[in-house]
């Protein structure tokens, strides 16, 4: 893909976005919605500039947090997926569990949570963790074990045994699902960590948030949620692109695109 | 020109019937006496029963039937996938118990691996085979080589380092071929191999099997459905009834080898697929009986 190509690919998001703040500043300015109700896009973008010494620090705060609760979530989502993705009576066994564990609102868990470990960064590492598991292990098991009969069937008849057949397939084959999980992975992470540094935390973008709003520094809160937005949607990209580097065989293949998303 | 047997089942499953009479190349390489499969426990469906077969070393067997006959299972008996409910099955002069390990397998469907070149699907078996496998890395130029060689056989030498989804679907069948044959098994084994192309390119690649079975002397079974392409292929055609599947017609095909294009509109080959057709309706109204 050359470079006017990739101009051409990118315009239409970004016109979209663009679009979407215009049609936010409009709609400020034609109901003259007041500050401390909605901040026109403008003024927000401002505040940023304006905070960044308050905002940077907090941000840094909650990306990290995400990080280190994204990381141990995909460690441990694709231990437990490929596990459960190779025995399906385990899975059987197991699946009730994990919609159970999944089910729980985490805003719900964070004051356990807080009791255990304190306020700060440990409960909002936990959030993010908790929350951005369990897709990451339902894609994994799915990927692994979905293959084909009759690939299992070549397999078998050259005399490989269960492991070679995972490592020779069922792990390439759960590629593309275990990317396409690490997209949706990686945003439910902030929503943990946001979720609990607003619930209990000393410092965070989640803790910025809820001071501000207390002292009705509505520009500063909206701030805040565009600088979450903006660090969500670099991960997304990096979750992208690590993707089409490491599955570039699956573009054309519908698995790429299934997902398995939740919220909290 | 024309052997046409037309015996009863009970007849070629005679024991010593293998020697003379059924006119085997050698010794049977795949015995099976009196199988029964069934699926599901007790009350499950009856796959195959009283199935008996001989295959000799180095012949080229096809079983036709209808679908859902049984032929699949027939399949997963010989390669030792599964084990039969009743009756025993012998592979190249042993029990069968468990997955065989001289055996390549072709199915309708490629399953090529998406994230391999052709090329690297074709070297899949000397990964997993010994005792191609512990010298796998010493080996890999030859082994390199050697997949390449047979992939120009088969007219993909061009195509060699493309993705399966660049290749069309008459191309993946030939690199399944490929992979099902690359490490030299004894006995390949074919699930309507054929079955999802067109009839230019199923054309094309009978000669393309044919030309693999004559160069490297294996034992092959071709499951299909179409009567035309067991003939052209096979020395003996085994017909199988309704489920629950037995051997209900065996017919030897003696056109001379290589068969081309043109004996396949010959007078005689033409009569030979029809008498099988007849043979497969009469036995199917029997059935019905």
């Amino acid at each position: 893909m050359n470079f006017g190509d990739r101009i051409r690919d990118a315009a239409g998001p970004i016109g979209m976005a663009l679009l979407f703040f215009v049609f936010w500043e409009l709609v400020c300015r034609m109901f003259q919605i007041p500050n401390f109700i909605l901040p026109p896009p403008s003024e927000t973008i401002l505040e940023i500039f304006k905070e960044w010494k308050v905002i940077w620090p907090n941000a840094q705060q909650t990306l990290f947090t995400t990080m280190v609760g994204f990381v141990t979530s995909v460690v441990f989502g694709l231990l437990l997926g490929a596990l459960v993705g190779i025995s399906p009576e385990l899975y059987r066994c197991l699946s009730p569990l994990l919609i159970a564990f999944n089910s729980v609102p985490k805003v719900a868990v964070v004051p356990v949570l807080v009791l255990w470990y304190g306020i700060g960064t440990v409960p909002a590492v936990l959030t993010a963790f908790l929350i951005s598991f369990f897709p990451i292990v339902v894609n994994v098991a799915a990927g692994i074990a979905m293959m084909e009969p009759e690939l299992a069937d070549v397999l078998r008849s050259l005399g490989a045994s269960r492991l070679e057949i995972l490592i020779k397939v069922g792990i390439p084959r759960s590629l593309p699902y275990f990317f396409a999980s690490l997209k949706v992975a990686i945003t439910l992470a902030f929503v943990g960590s946001v979720i609990s540094e607003t619930v209990a935390a000393n410092d965070g973008i989640g803790y910025l948030m809820m001071a501000a709003s207390s002292s009705f520094r509505i520009p500063l809160v909206f701030a805040a949620l565009l600088v979450v937005a903006i660090m969500g949607v670099a991960m997304y990209a990096i979750a992208a692109w690590t993707e089409k580097w490491f599955t570039h065989w699956a573009v054309r293949d519908e698995g790429a695109n299934a997902t398995y998303a939740t919220g909290g | 020109m024309l052997n046409v047997m037309q015996k009863q089942p009970a007849q070629v499953s005679a024991p010593g019937a293998s020697g003379d009479k059924l006119e085997t190349r050698e010794r049977p390489f795949i015995v099976m006496d009196d199988v029964t499969m069934t699926y599901g426990g007790r009350s499950g469906v009856v796959a195959l029963k009283h199935f008996t077969l001989r295959v000799g070393k180095g012949e080229f067997a096809a079983i036709v039937g209808p679908s859902g006959c049984g032929k699949s299972t027939f399949l997963k008996l010989a390669s030792g996938l599964r084990p039969p409910t009743a009756g025993g099955v012998i592979v190249g002069e042993r029990e069968v118990a468990g997955p065989l390990k001289f055996v390549g397998m072709a199915f309708q469907n490629p399953v090529l691996l998406p994230w391999r070149t052709c090329l690297q699907n074709v070297m899949l078996p000397f990964e997993i085979v010994e005792p191609f496998k512990s010298r796998r890395r010493a080996d890999k130029e030859i082994h390199k080589e050697r997949a390449y060689q047979l992939l120009k056989t088969v007219g993909l030498a061009e195509a060699a380092n493309r993705y399966p989804w660049q290749l069309s679907g008459g191309m993946q069948q030939r690199a399944a071929l490929c992979r099902a044959i690359v490490h030299d098994p004894e006995l390949m084994l074919l699930d309507e191999p054929f079955s999802a192309l067109d009839a230019f390119t199923r054309e094309e690649l009978w000669d393309v099997l044919q030309a693999l079975w004559t160069e490297r002397a294996f034992t092959a079974v071709l499951v299909t459905h179409d009567l035309t392409e067991a003939v052209y292929l096979a020395d003996t055609v085994h017909v199988l009834s309704d489920r629950p599947g037995r051997i209900i017609h065996t017919q030897h095909v003696d056109f001379p080898r290589p068969r081309n294009i043109r004996s396949r509109f010959a007078p005689e080959f033409v009569e030979t697929v029809f008498e099988l057709r007849e043979k497969i309706a009469e036995a199917r109204t029997e059935t019905k009986k």
